[in-house]
């Protein structure tokens, strides 16, 4: 398989994994969130300078159908990572090997 | 496992970011060196589907759920340089755009996830790839053991800076015991999804796999007697 048939196929599933993930992960805390509970410093936990950007906790703001919104925040997060690591790649690589 | 904002204090917040910031400068100097034309469009996928399986929380009983990390598997898809770039991205763009990890925390996320995970998980996979034999198919399996040793690894580190800044005062014994044994935990399914994943690109493209390299080099050397290349054959 060519490179770039890998590659975009692997992003391709990436995007679809980001799209669906909210709708089938699990709800509960994971690891850390329920050690805090259990051991009792979750309520020194305090809300990130960015709770109330319009993709915050995973859901794009204005769209309320739940699972839409989530699939929609990850597919815009996954392309934003995709775009930086893209870019900084391309800066960074060795061009002595073209 | 993202850090909110609040569970430590400045001080180690600001030592946390300061490692972080030194380990991201010195990452993109040294990914230089792995990113060659193979690797180069790799690592824009592999961040790409840590951050997507990062969505994907399992359960692992007793109402906890956990996530992949990611740090072995980008390590030894894309090296560990360009994985510990690959992990930061994910955790820059959490953080900053959907609010998953705290904005002062960020630092102390990426010293967990990124650096702890990325170099625990490639010390581990290089140095059981160099006492165990130059085989392709136990690449996938190294990768999944070093992804279960980092899960708790990167649990342990947390409740170090924890004994150092931690703003509530909780018994230390205690938070060991329970971040290390659900982390051990939530390590299996870590484990699983980076052989599985490491176990599909080996079995696709092996030479996109950057810690399957010093395993098929010899391949790649071999020179075949009697088979007339392209060229002559076509003179």
């Amino acid at each position: 398989m060519r490179t770039r048939t890998f590659v975009v196929a692997g992003v391709v599933v990436a995007l679809l994994i980001a799209g669906v993930a909210g709708y089938f992960a699990s709800a509960n805390p994971d690891g850390l969130e329920y050690v805090a509970e259990q051991v009792g410093f979750a309520d020194s936990a305090e809300d990130s300078a960015t709770a109330d950007s319009p993709l915050s906790d995973y859901q794009v703001e204005g769209v309320d159908h739940k699972a839409l919104s989530g699939g929609l925040a990850g597919v815009v997060g996954a392309l934003v990572v995709l775009l930086v690591v893209g870019g900084l790649t391309y800066v960074v690589r060795r061009k002595d090997r073209d | 496992m993202h850090v909110p904002d609040g569970f430590l204090d400045a001080p180690t917040s600001i030592a946390t970011g300061v490692a972080a910031a030194g380990a991201l400068g010195l990452a993109l100097r040294k990914a230089r060196g792995e990113l060659d034309d193979r690797t180069a469009p790799m690592a824009g996928l592999v961040a790409t589907f840590v951050f997507a399986a990062q969505m994907v929380n399992f359960p692992v009983g007793l109402g906890t759920s956990g996530h992949l990390l990611g740090g072995a598997l980008a390590a030894v898809l894309v090296g560990p340089w360009t994985g510990l770039l690959a992990v930061s991205v994910v955790l820059i763009v959490q953080a900053l755009l959907l609010a998953d990890g705290g904005i002062t925390a960020l630092g102390t996320n990426i010293t967990l996830l990124a650096i702890a995970g990325v170099v625990v998980g490639w010390f581990v996979f290089r140095g059981l790839q160099r006492v165990l034999p130059k085989r392709l198919g136990l690449v996938p399996v190294l990768a999944a053991v070093s992804a279960l040793v980092s899960v708790p690894a990167a649990a342990l580190v947390f409740v170090g800076l924890y004994a150092v800044g931690g703003t509530a005062p909780v018994p230390l014994d205690g938070l060991l015991a329970a971040m290390l044994g659900w982390h051990t935990l939530i390590g299996i399914g870590e484990a699983v999804i980076t052989g599985l994943v490491v176990g599909s690109v080996v079995a696709i493209r092996p030479d996109l796999v950057y810690g399957a390299r010093p395993v098929l080099r010899r391949r790649e050397l071999e020179i075949r007697q009697g088979h007339r290349t392209g060229t002559e054959a076509a003179a």
